[in-house]
C-alpha cells in the first residue's frame, strides 16, 4: 500500500524496524514520529491465559480505519500515518496493534497517535476472546475507554 | 432481501453468523430487532443487551435508520479491539 495514510489488518506479524522505515525514509519535512504499540498481556494473573482470539468484521474494519486516519489528517498536520491490527490467534506478548505517526512537530504527533489508538478502541469492529485453563470469554468493552473517546469527540479545539 | 451479519458473542450464542431475511418495508433497525427477538431463544436474551450495536452497509447506524432491500446489516456487541 502506498501513500500519506496506511492502514493493514491481518493476522501475521508485523517488523517495527520496517515501520520506522516507512516513518523515517525520505521525510526529512517530519520532525516527529510518534508510535504506539499494543501488545497481549497477561491480563487474568493467576488464570494463565493462553491465547487471544481476535474477530472482526471485514471491510467495515477498513473502512472505519481510514476514516480515522482522514479525520486525524484533518485535524493535526500529519506526513505520514500507519495502523496496522492483528487478526486471528495471538499469544502472550504478541504485538496486537501498531498506530504511527510522523509530523513536522511533535503536539501534532503525540494528539493524533493518542486520538488514533482511542478512537479505534471504541469504533473499530473487533472482538477479543481470551481462551485460558478455565475455558474461553469474550472481553467487555471498558467504560474508560468510552469516555477517552468521548473526550476527543467534545475537545474539537485538539 | 437483507444479508444479516452477526458477531462475536451474538455469533456464538445464536449458532450462525449470516442469514438472509425478507422485510416488511418500511423497516427500521429497531423493527428489525424486535423481530429477531419475538423469535424466543436464544434471540430474545441474546439480543436483549442495551449496549448491543447496529450498522447499516457498514456503517454504524440508529435504531430509527431505515433499511433498504438489499442491505446488509450487522449486529454486535460493543468493540474491544486495540
Amino acid at each position: 500500500m502506498t501513500g500519506r495514510l496506511q492502514l493493514s489488518v491481518q493476522a501475521q506479524d508485523f517488523d517495527i524496524e520496517e515501520e520506522y522505515r516507512y516513518l523515517r525514509n525520505n521525510n526529512s519535512e517530519s520532525g516527529a514520529v510518534v508510535t504506539f504499540l499494543g501488545q497481549v498481556r497477561d491480563f487474568n494473573l493467576g488464570e494463565d491465559v493462553s491465547e487471544l482470539e481476535l474477530e472482526h468484521y471485514p471491510g467495515m474494519t477498513e473502512s472505519v480505519l481510514q476514516k480515522l486516519l482522514e479525520e486525524a489528517d484533518k485535524r493535526w498536520v500529519i506526513n505520514r500515518a500507519k495502523i496496522i491490527h492483528r487478526v486471528g490467534a495471538l499469544g502472550a506478548s504478541d504485538k496486537i496493534v501498531w498506530v504511527a505517526v510522523a509530523s513536522a512537530h511533535r503536539g501534532d504527533a503525540f494528539k493524533a497517535c493518542e486520538f488514533l489508538i482511542d478512537a479505534l478502541k471504541t469504533q473499530a469492529p473487533f472482538w477479543k476472546k481470551e481462551r485460558s485453563s478455565q475455558g474461553e470469554r469474550w472481553l467487555d468493552a471498558r467504560d474508560s475507554d468510552q469516555d477517552k473517546a468521548r473526550q476527543w469527540m467534545a475537545n474539537d479545539d485538539s | 432481501m437483507i444479508t444479516l451479519l452477526y458477531f462475536a458473542r451474538y455469533r456464538e450464542a445464536l449458532g450462525q453468523e449470516k442469514e438472509q431475511l425478507e422485510l416488511d418495508s418500511p423497516c427500521s433497525l429497531q423493527d428489525l430487532l424486535n423481530t429477531l427477538r419475538d423469535r424466543g431463544e436464544p434471540w430474545a436474551s441474546t439480543l436483549n443487551d442495551s449496549k448491543l450495536l447496529m450498522a447499516i452497509n457498514q456503517t454504524i447506524a440508529p435504531p430509527n435508520q431505515l433499511i433498504n432491500d438489499g442491505d446488509e446489516v450487522a449486529l454486535f456487541p460493543p468493540v474491544t479491539g486495540g
